[in-house]
C-alpha cells in the first residue's frame, strides 16, 4: 500500500523533469527512423521464410534493448542519491514507512516509466496491423522479455543509486554493470572452463528466447532473481545508512 | 562500536560527568513522559558523539538542547527521530522502543532535520499531501490535516507555489508543517531558525511556543536567547556529554546579573562606589565607564542611580551584564573537570 503511494509519488516527479521527456522523444525518434528502415527492408523482399514479426518486430526490440542500457541508468540515477543529496531522504526515513517499501516504491515508480515508453515503442510495430497480419503471441512475448530485462535493469540502476550521493557516479557504475552482464558470455568462446555458466549470467542471452517467440521458465526466473537480488541489496543498504549515518 | 561495547565503556567510567544516568525531576509529574532516553551511546569509529545521554520529556513541555557547534546535538535528535541507530541505550516514544517497533513509535514523532527534507519541484499542496500519506494520515482527513498545517505555519497563501522557489523562511516553515500536520506527541526540531531573519525568527518562535502546549517539542540551538525565549526546559551538551539540565528558572538563575556598566559624564571616585553595599569589586573601563561587580541577589543599580542624581555624577548608562552562553560553558566545563580531578 504504501509502497504505491511511493511509487505514484515517484513516477509523477519523473515526469516533472524534463529528462522523461526528453528520452521520450529522442527515443521514439530515433526509433521511429530505424522501423521505417525496416519496413522498407522488408517491403523490397517480403516474401522471406521470416514473417514482418520477426523480421521486423524482433529488430526493433533488440536495438531498443541496447539503447536501454544507457537509458535505465540515465533514468534510475536519481532515484536515491538525488534525495541523499538534498537531505529529502529524511522524510522517507523518519516516516513510518519500511525500508523495502521505500525501496519497492521507487523501483515500481520507475518501472511505471519504463513501461509507458516501452508501450509507446510498441505502438509502431502495432500500426503494421493496418496493412498485414501479425503474430501478436510472439509480439507479447518480446514485450514480456523486454518488460522483464528492463525490470533486471532498473534493479541493477537502483541499488547503484543507492549507494553513492552523486547522481552521475550511479549512471555510470550501473552502465559499467549492465554492460559487463551483457557482454559476459563474449568469454566463452571455446573455453571449456565455466563457459556455459558465463553465458547462463549473460542478461543478453535470455532476451534471444524471448524475442524469437520461444518461452523459457529459465530466462523468466534469471531476470526475476537478477532483479530480487539488486533489490534485497538496496533494502539492506538503505537501512544499513541509519547506522552509518 | 556494539552495544555491549558501549555499556562497557559506560560502566568504566561511572562518574565522571556531572548528571550522568540520572533522571531529572519533571516539573509536570502527572503526566506520564512522551520521551524517554536512556543511556543513550553513539559512537563514530572511535570518537564518542553521544555520552550516556538520560532524559525524558512529557506533553506541554519545550526541551532545549544546546550547545556548541559539534557538540553531538544533531546525532542525538536524529536517533531520536529514528534516523540514526544509537550504539547504546533506549529510546522510548510514547512507551515504545523505537527499535524495536520503529514503525509504531515514528507514527509519533515529527521531525525536521537540519536540512528540510523538501522536494523543490512539488507545490506546498503536493508536497504536504505526500507527507501526509506517509505518515499514514487516512485518505479522508488529508486535506483538513494539511489545511491546519498550512495554516499554522502562515503558508496559505504560498499554498500553490513551488517549494523550489520559496524562500529560505517560507521552506523552512514548509518543514515544520509537514512536521506538524499529523499531529504527532513528540515534535523534534533541529535548529528550526538557523539562517531566517529576526522577523521570520520571531515568528517561528512564536509558533514553536504555540506547538509546546500541545505536544511535546524538542529543539537543537546554539543560541541562548532561543532557549530563553521558547523552551520551558533546557539541557546543556557539550562534546557529546550532558553539562547541565534544568527548568528555565534554573537557567536564568544562573544566568544571574552580578555585574553592570556604569556610564557617567564625570566619573565619580572608585572607593565612593566599592561603599555601595552589595558591591563587591569595581573595575574602571575608560575616564567615563566603570564596571562594578556585585554579590549575587543583591541589586545596587538603583541606590547607584539615587546617588548619580544627588552627587550630580551626569549618569548616561547602567547597564546590567548577562552572562552569555560562553561563559555558562566555561564555567560549566571547569566545574566538570574539577569534579573529574576530585575523582
Amino acid at each position: 500500500m504504501m509502497a504505491f503511494t511511493i511509487a505514484w509519488r515517484e513516477l509523477r516527479n519523473l515526469f516533472l523533469s524534463p529528462l522523461a521527456w526528453v528520452i521520450l522523444a529522442v527515443l521514439q525518434a530515433v526509433l521511429a527512423w530505424m522501423f521505417l528502415g525496416d519496413v522498407q527492408v522488408f517491403l523490397l523482399n517480403p516474401n522471406g521464410v521470416e514473417g514482418v514479426t520477426d523480421r521486423v518486430a524482433s529488430g526493433l526490440y533488440s536495438v531498443i534493448s541496447i539503447m536501454m542500457l544507457l537509458v535505465v541508468p540515465l533514468m534510475s540515477m536519481r532515484l536515491v542519491s538525488e534525495e541523499r543529496r538534498s537531505g529529502s531522504l529524511v522524510l522517507l526515513l523518519s516516516a513510518p514507512v519500511r525500508m523495502s517499501e521505500v525501496i519497492l516504491g521507487k523501483y515500481l515508480g520507475l518501472m511505471g516509466f519504463l513501461a509507458a515508453v516501452l508501450a509507446l515503442l510498441t505502438l509502431m510495430p502495432l500500426s503494421l496491423a493496418v496493412g498485414t497480419h501479425l503474430d501478436y503471441l510472439k509480439l507479447f512475448g518480446c514485450v514480456l522479455g523486454m518488460l522483464l530485462m528492463l525490470g533486471a535493469f532498473a534493479a541493477a540502476g537502483l541499488y547503484m543509486s543507492t549507494l553513492t550521493r552523486q547522481p552521475l557516479v550511479a549512471a555510470i557504475a550501473s552502465f559499467g554493470l549492465l554492460l559487463f552482464f551483457w557482454v559476459i558470455d563474449s568469454f566463452n568462446a571455446g573455453s571449456a572452463l565455466g563457459g556455459s555458466a558465463f553465458q547462463y549470467l549473460s542478461l543478453q542471452g535470455h532476451l534471444f528466447n524471448w524475442l524469437r517467440g520461444r518461452f523459457s521458465s529459465a530466462d523468466l526466473i534469471y531476470y526475476l532473481l537478477f532483479a530480487a537480488v539488486f533489490l534485497v541489496l538496496s533494502v539492506r543498504r538503505l537501512d544499513s545508512a541509519r547506522l552509518r549515518s | 562500536m556494539s552495544r555491549a561495547a558501549a555499556q562497557k565503556y559506560a560502566s568504566r567510567k561511572p562518574s565522571k560527568t556531572v548528571v550522568t544516568g540520572t533522571h531529572f525531576h519533571m516539573p509536570n509529574t502527572a503526566s506520564a513522559p512522551v520521551v524517554q532516553v536512556e543511556n543513550l551511546y553513539r559512537f563514530y569509529g572511535a570518537h564518542c558523539a553521544v555520552h550516556n545521554l538520560s532524559f525524558s520529556l512529557a506533553k506541554g513541555e519545550v526541551l532545549g538542547l544546546l550547545g556548541p557547534n559539534g557538540a553531538g546535538k544533531t546525532s542525538t535528535l536524529q536517533m531520536l527521530a529514528g534516523n540514526l541507530a544509537p550504539s547504546g541505550g533506549r529510546i522510548l516514544i510514547d512507551g515504545v522502543d523505537l527499535l524495536d517497533e520503529p514503525l509504531k513509535a515514528k507514527s509519533a514523532i515529527g521531525y525536521l532535520p537540519e536540512v528540510p527534507p523538501l522536494y523543490p519541484e512539488l507545490t506546498v499542496d503536493e508536497y504536504l499531501l505526500y507527507a501526509a500519506a506517509l505518515h499514514r494520515v487516512p485518505k479522508s482527513k488529508r486535506r483538513s490535516a494539511c489545511d491546519s498545517a498550512l495554516e499554522r505555519c502562515g503558508l496559505k497563501e504560498v499554498r500553490r507555489r513551488l517549494i523550489g522557489n520559496l524562500s529560505k523562511g517560507f521552506q523552512q516553515r514548509v518543514g515544520i508543517a509537514q512536521a506538524i500536520l499529523h499531529a504527532p506527541p513528540v515534535v523534534i526540531l533541529d535548529e528550526p531558525t538557523v539562517g531566517l531573519d529576526p522577523i521570520q525568527i520571531r515568528e517561528i518562535r512564536a509558533l514553536i511556543a504555540e506547538l509546546g502546549k500541545e505536544h511535546a517539542v524538542i529543539l537543537s540551538t546554539h543560541i541562548l536567547p532561543e532557549v530563553q525565549a521558547v523552551c520551558s526546559r533546557v539541557q546543556i551538551v557539550h562534546k557529546g556529554r550532558m553539562l547541565y539540565a534544568d527548568t528555565l528558572a534554573g537557567l536564568a538563575e544562573r544566568l544571574e546579573v552580578t555585574s553592570l556598566v556604569l556610564e557617567c559624564r564625570q566619573l565619580p571616585l572608585l572607593k565612593e562606589l566599592r561603599a555601595i553595599e552589595g558591591v563587591q569589586a569595581v573595575e574602571k573601563l575608560d575616564s567615563n565607564r566603570a564596571r562594578l561587580r556585585f554579590t549575587a541577589g543583591s541589586d545596587p543599580a538603583e541606590a547607584i542611580a539615587v546617588l548619580a542624581v544627588k552627587n550630580k555624577w551626569g549618569l548616561r548608562g547602567l547597564t546590567p551584564e548577562y552572562k552569555s552562553l560562553e561563559q555558562v560553558f566555561v564555567e560549566l566545563t571547569t566545574a566538570d573537570d574539577s569534579t573529574e580531578a576530585a575523582a
